[in-house]
């Protein structure tokens, strides 16, 4: 993407000046995101080994936390958390998924089975 | 509703708030540029924050409070802004339908994660991103986006959950148009008053942790980190900095580029050759922030020894502080001078 940022021409005027990123700063996103995209790689081994159902990993790859999600499903924290749980997860009422897979913006069975819907996000 | 495209003068800017204030008062007759803006608006700040977190980072600002700049600049320039906050998404997108099709465009604040046409590495939830509805074809918003080279389309849905993002200061559909644009507004009076509030609160403002004493206590912070953090958070920490620094929007090295350029222009408008010395001198100071940030970058490359680096990046960070302030100090008096 083209951005644009101040800079002087050779008389010393200040114009705007198309850019395409600034090497420490590429450095500095590339960081950012290699640590996200390690979570989601944590996330999706937590759920491999049955500790943490499937949000926990959408939830990561939509750089939430708890609180976020909490607020945009209007339900309190601590359901959240009880939803991260393999079990509590497999019980939860169809309209709850549903509520969960809009705001995700993913079908219900990507919602279910993270692992497959990664898997085609990374061809992409 | 039928399509409406409204011809709007479309500007690319460094940074979304000023943009979109520059672009939205041009389109009403009263040709101002970003800088301008930002310069009246006293965009121009320090403040590291250990204790706010942002992604469990601490926060360093650049600039003041977004929303902060727009309230300065019409008030002191006299413009008329109304601006509505909605509970319901659907009247709020009502709302704005009415006002595109009187063909006046709409200035809406957005929480940027939804902004589908964003690429993903800009996605991320940050409720203050502003931007312009010029108009609607089809399903489809056409958006001014300052920080995009050309006008954009946005799907309903998204532009829908972008206007009630969640999380920390919710936008809660908040949007504005300008009412009324003064014939001949004051200008030196508002560049005055601008550069004095940045003066004050660069150099005044209580506590450590803003200012010029702000950037020291940065200063003094970092030469701790690799001992106190370690090398992995060192190195997240320190990214963090160069992100809020030079990350998009900033106009570089952390606005002072940006306030610099304003200097300038306001030197040249009220002919006053001090402005413009002060603005070569904001330039340096600039310079030294974009050092900071060649340094931590190679810190976090491991081109650099941490321990040692660090103690190199709270030297530049002094020598950030020295030089501000003696500009801050000058320029206070340049802005004296202005007012009489």
């Amino acid at each position: 993407m083209r951005e644009v940022t101040y800079a002087r021409d050779q008389r010393g005027r200040y114009v705007k000046v198309p850019s395409l990123g600034w090497e420490p700063k590429n450095i500095a996103n590339e960081k950012a995101w290699e640590q996200v995209n390690e979570q989601i790689e944590e996330q999706l081994r937590l759920i491999r080994e049955g500790q943490k159902s499937p949000l926990a990993y959408y939830m990561t790859l939509n750089l939430m936390d708890t609180g976020l999600l909490a607020s945009y499903m209007r339900l309190s924290r601590w359901r959240i958390r009880r939803h991260m749980k393999p079990g509590v997860f497999g019980k939860l009422r169809h309209e709850l998924l549903a509520q969960y897979a809009r705001l995700f913006d993913v079908s219900l069975e990507q919602l279910k089975y993270p692992e497959a819907a990664h898997e085609g996000r990374a061809k992409e | 509703m039928n399509d409406v495209e409204i011809p709007f003068e479309h500007h690319q800017s460094a940074h979304c708030e000023t943009g979109v204030i520059s672009n939205l008062i041009s389109h009403h007759d009263l040709t101002i540029s970003e800088a301008m803006v930002f310069g009246i608006g006293s965009g121009l700040f320090f403040g590291h924050f250990p204790f706010i977190r942002l992604n469990h980072l601490p926060l360093t600002a650049f600039r003041i409070s977004t929303g902060g700049i727009m309230k300065r600049v019409v008030t002191r320039l006299g413009i008329g802004v109304r601006w509505a906050k909605f509970q319901d998404p659907d009247q709020a997108m009502r709302a704005l339908d009415r006002m595109l099709e009187q063909n006046i465009p709409v200035g809406c604040r957005t929480g940027a994660y939804w902004l589908s046409y964003f690429p993903r590495r800009y996605r991320f939830h940050f409720n203050m991103h502003n931007l312009v509805v010029i108009g609607k074809q089809g399903g489809d918003y056409l958006i001014s986006d300052p920080v995009f080279p050309e006008p954009v389309r946005c799907p309903e849905k998204d532009l829908r959950r972008a206007r009630f993002a969640r999380g920390a200061m919710p936008p809660k559909g908040r949007m504005y148009h300008v009412t009324h644009v003064p014939r001949d507004p004051d200008f030196a009076g508002a560049l005055a008053r601008g550069i004095n509030e940045v003066c004050r609160t660069m150099l005044k403002a209580p506590g450590p942790f803003l200012g010029v004493r702000g950037i020291r206590y940065l200063s003094r912070k970092v030469r701790n980190y690799p001992d106190k953090l370690g090398q992995e958070k060192t190195e997240l920490y320190l990214s963090q900095v160069i992100r809020m620094q030079e990350e998009i929007g900033t106009g570089g090295a952390g606005f002072r580029f940006l306030y610099s350029a304003f200097l300038q222009e306001a030197g040249s408008f009220l002919d006053q050759e001090k402005l413009l010395e002060l603005s070569d001198r904001m330039t340096r100071t600039g310079d030294k922030w974009r050092e900071f940030a060649l340094l931590a970058s190679r810190i976090c490359k491991h081109k650099a020894e941490p321990v040692r680096g660090c103690q190199g990046l709270g030297d530049l960070l002094a020598e950030c502080a020295d030089l501000e302030k003696a500009v801050y100090t000058e320029l206070k008096q340049a802005a004296h001078e202005i007012q009489k």
